[in-house]
C-alpha cells in the first residue's frame, strides 16, 4: 500500500465532477448493463458501470479516464449500494485509475514471458521518450505503467495503450509507435512482426494451412 | 502430429472471420437441437466417457463436475454456469484466441453445457484487459441471439437459456472460482472458503459450476464426433487434444492445438522451430504457466506433455503454457519476477500469502544479486512451505512452488552468486 496513489478528493475535484451524470448514450448503455443481472442483484453491475464512468470521464478530459470520488458516489447511488462498497471495488481492481492519467496510458507488460523476450527494451524506449514509471509526461500525452501478464505471451513483449495491444515489440518498433501516437496518428495494432498475423508461428502456420486462403470445412475429412 | 481434420479450433489463428456465418460454414451450430435432444444425462455420460479434464489448470474431470449440479433446480434457486475467461496466468494465452477467433464454439458449448447441468444462464467472465476480445464476444453473443440460438427456445431446442458477458477489471485472483463469483456479485474478488462448494452455493447463493473457456468450447465437437474419437488422443487418464502455448526462447513462439501426451521435443520441433540456439542451449522450462515449478532441460526434453507426465518430473500441466528459457536466461531473475507477480496479485485476505509473497519476493531479489547468506536459501525454502497449503485459495501454493522448483534445481547457481558477491565485498574492503 506504500506505493498507492494519493486519492484526490479536494474542493476542486468536487467542483469539477460533483455534477457528473451519464450522457444520454451512456444512460442507455447503463440500463442494458444492469439488465444482464437478476432483479435485486443490480450490484453485480458495479464493475461495468465504473468502467463506463471512467470512459465517460476519459471522453470529457481527452485522456484514458479516471474515477474521481464524486463519480464513484454517482455509480454507487445508481446501484443503491454504499459508497464504500463501490470504493473498495475501485481500489481492488487495477484497471480503475484512481488519479488522472494522460491521453495515452502506456502499460508495458514486464512479467517473465515478456521479460524473456525483451520487455526491458520496450521499457527503455518509453524512458527514452521522456516517460517515468508511474508518472504522466508534462505535456499530458503519456502515462507509463508496468503491468502484470496481459495474456498475450506468445506475442511477447507487448504493450497495451488504452484499448489496443501492440505485440512482438522491440526498441525500434516501440519507438515508432510512440512517435506515431505523439503525432496524432493511429499505428497498426496487434503484432508488429510482418511475418505473423496473430498467434501463429512466424513465417506461416505449421498446421491448418488450408485455412489461410479459404474458410475450409474439415468435416468432409472426418 | 495431430491431423488438421482432428483439430477442434480450426480458426485458431483468425485467418478467417469469426462471425456466425463463417463459423457455421466451419461446422459450428450445426443442428445443435439434436445434440440437446440427447438429454442431460446422455450428454454428461458422453463427456465423462471422453475423458475430458478441466483445461483451466486443475484438471478435474469435466463431466463429473457437471454431475454435482442439482437434478431438479428450485424455481427460487436457479443454477448458473460461469465460464472462466479471466485468463491471467503468465504464459497462458489460449482462451484469448478462442474468444477472438472462434467465439461461437464457446457460445454453443455454453448452451449445451448449461443445458446438461440444468442451468438457467451462463455468465462468461472475461478478463478486463481483453478489451477488443470482449468486443468480439459481445458481438458474437448478440449474433447468436439474433439468430434465435440463445434466449427463449434456444436453437429451437425447447430450452430457455441466456448467455451474458461480464468484464473483469484487472485482478488475477478472479480466475479462482470463488473469487470470480464474488467479483460477479459486484464485490472485491477475494476467494471464499470451501465448503460450501459452488455446486451447492455459488453465484447469488445458487448452485454454480465454473468451467474454463477451453473445457466448454470443446464440448460441441466432442458430442458431434463422439467420446471415442476424443479419447483416442493422449495417454490413459490424459485424453484429448489441447491448446499449447509456447513462449520464451523458442524460434517461433505460437499457440497450437496438439494431442495430449505429445513430447516436449516434438511439440517444439514441429511448431516452434526448435529452441533458440539449438537443444543444447535449453536451460529449463516452466511447462504449465507461472505457478508450476520449473523443470531442467534434461528432464523435460522427452517428457510427455500431459497431467501425469509433468507430475512425474515434479511439475504440472497447468494451462499447458510452456515458458522456455535458454542458457542466456538469468533464471533467478526469471523466478523472482514471478514472485513479484504473486506479490502484486495477492488479494490480501490471508496473512501467509499477503505478507509471505512480499517477503519471498524481497529475499528472491537479494538472491538474484547475491546479497544474501547461504543459510537464507533454507530459510526461504522453509517459508515457502509455511505459505503453501495455509491459505484459502491456491495463490499461496502458486507463489511457493516456482521458488521451491528453483531452489531444488538451481541451488548451486544461487550459492555461486552469493559466493561471488561475498568475494567482491571482501575485495572491496
Amino acid at each position: 500500500m506504500a506505493d498507492a496513489p494519493q486519492i484526490p478528493d479536494e474542493a476542486e475535484t468536487r467542483a469539477r465532477w460533483g455534477a457528473f451524470a451519464w450522457t444520454a448514450e451512456n444512460a442507455e448503455k447503463a440500463k442494458t448493463i444492469i439488465a444482464r443481472y437478476p432483479a435485486g442483484r443490480q450490484r453485480s453491475a458495479v464493475m461495468p458501470l465504473l468502467d463506463l464512468a471512467q470512459r465517460q470521464v476519459g471522453a470529457e478530459t481527452q485522456t484514458q479516464g479516471w474515477l474521481p470520488v464524486p463519480v464513484i458516489e454517482y455509480v454507487a447511488a445508481e446501484l443503491d449500494m454504499p459508497f464504500m462498497r463501490a470504493y473498495e471495488v475501485v481500489t481492488f481492481y487495477t484497471m480503475y485509475n484512481l488519479v488522472p492519467v494522460g491521453r495515452y496510458h502506456v502499460q508495458v507488460c514486464g512479467t517473465t514471458p515478456c521479460l524473456l523476450r525483451g520487455s526491458d527494451d520496450v521499457m527503455a524506449a518509453c524512458k527514452n521518450r521522456g516517460m517515468t514509471k508511474g508518472k504522466t509526461t508534462p505535456d499530458g500525452l503519456f502515462t507509463l505503467t508496468e503491468v502484470e501478464c496481459m495474456g498475450t505471451c506468445t506475442n511477447a513483449p507487448m504493450v497495451q495503450i488504452n484499448d489496443d495491444n501492440f505485440e512482438d515489440l522491440d526498441y525500434d518498433s516501440m519507438t515508432r509507435i510512440l512517435e506515431a501516437l505523439a503525432a496524432g496518428e493511429q499505428p497498426k495494432t496487434g503484432t508488429q512482426n510482418p511475418k505473423r498475423l496473430t498467434s501463429d508461428p512466424e513465417g506461416g502456420p505449421t498446421s491448418l494451412k488450408d485455412m489461410v486462403s479459404a474458410n475450409h470445412d474439415y468435416r468432409k475429412e472426418w | 502430429m495431430l491431423a488438421d481434420k482432428d483439430r477442434i479450433f480450426t480458426n485458431l489463428y483468425g485467418y478467417q472471420p469469426w462471425n456466425l456465418k463463417s463459423a457455421q460454414a466451419r461446422g459450428d451450430w450445426d443442428n445443435t437441437k439434436a445434440l440437446i435432444q440427447r438429454g442431460q444425462d446422455a450428454i454428461i455420460e458422453e463427456i465423462k466417457a471422453s475423458g475430458l479434464r478441466g483445461r483451466g489448470g486443475a484438471g478435474f474431470p469435466t463431466g463429473l463436475k457437471w454431475s454435482f449440479m442439482p437434478k431438479e433446480p428450485r424455481a427460487d434457486r436457479p443454477s448458473f454456469l460461469v465460464i472462466n475467461a479471466d485468463e491471467s496466468e503468465p504464459g497462458s494465452c489460449k482462451d484469448r484466441e478462442i474468444i477472438r477467433h472462434d467465439p461461437h464454439k464457446l457460445i454453443e458449448g455454453a448452451l449445451i453445457a448449461g443445458f446438461a447441468m440444468r442451468a438457467r444462464a451462463a455468465y462468461i467472465y472475461i478478463r478486463g484487459e481483453f478489451i477488443r476480445e470482449a468486443e468480439t464476444l459481445f458481438a458474437a453473443v448478440q449474433e447468436a441471439y439474433d439468430a434465435g440460438l440463445l434466449g427463449k427456445n434456444a436453437a429451437k431446442s425447447g430450452y430457455d437459456f441466456d448467455v451474458f458477458v461480464h468484464r473483469g477489471a484487472g485482478a488475477y485472483i478472479c480466475g479462482e472460482e470463488t473469487a470470480m463469483i464474488e467479483s460477479l456479485e459486484g464485490k472485491k474478488g477475494q476467494p471464499r472458503l470451501k465448503p460450501p462448494f459452488p455446486a451447492g452455493a455459488g453465484l447469488y447463493g445458487c448452485p454454480t459450476t465454473v468451467n474454463n473457456v477451453e473445457s466448454i468450447a470443446v464440448v460441441p465437437t466432442i458430442l458431434r464426433r463422439g467420446a471415442t474419437w476424443f479419447s483416442s488422443f493422449g495417454r490413459e487418464n490424459n485424453k484429448g487434444t489441447k491448446l499449447f502455448q509456447i513462449s520464451g526462447h523458442v524460434n517461433t513462439p505460437c499457440v497450437v492445438e496438439e494431442e495430449m501426451s505429445i513430447t516436449f521435443r516434438e511439440l517444439i520441433d514441429k511448431h516452434c522451430g526448435g529452441i533458440r540456439g539449438g537443444w543444447d542451449n535449453l536451460l529449463a522450462v516452466i511447462p504449465g504457466g507461472s505457478s508450476v515449478p520449473l523443470v531442467p532441460a534434461a528432464e523435460i526434453m522427452d517428457c510427455p506433455m500431459d497431467f501425469d507426465g509433468l507430475k512425474a518430473v515434479g511439475s504440472g500441466l497447468g494451462t499447458a503454457a510452456a515458458i522456455v528459457m535458454d542458457k542466456s536466461t538469468d533464471v533467478v531473475q526469471a523466478i523472482s519476477r514471478i514472485s513479484y507477480f504473486y506479490k502484486h496479485e495477492s488479494c490480501g485476505q490471508c496473512t501467509p500469502c499477503r505478507e509471505g509473497t512480499g517477503w519471498m519476493w524481497r529475499v528472491m531479489e537479494r538472491l538474484r544479486t547475491g546479497d544474501a547468506d547461504v543459510s537464507e536459501i533454507d530459510t526461504l525454502f522453509d517459508v515457502t512451505k509455511q505459505v503453501e497449503g495455509h491459505t484459502i485459495c491456491a495463490l499461496g501454493d502458486a507463489a511457493a512452488w516456482p521458488i521451491q522448483g528453483l531452489i531444488k534445481h538451481f541451488r548451486p547457481e544461487i550459492e555461486r552468486r552469493i559466493r561471488e558477491n561475498g568475494g567482491a565485498l571482501e575485495a572491496a574492503e
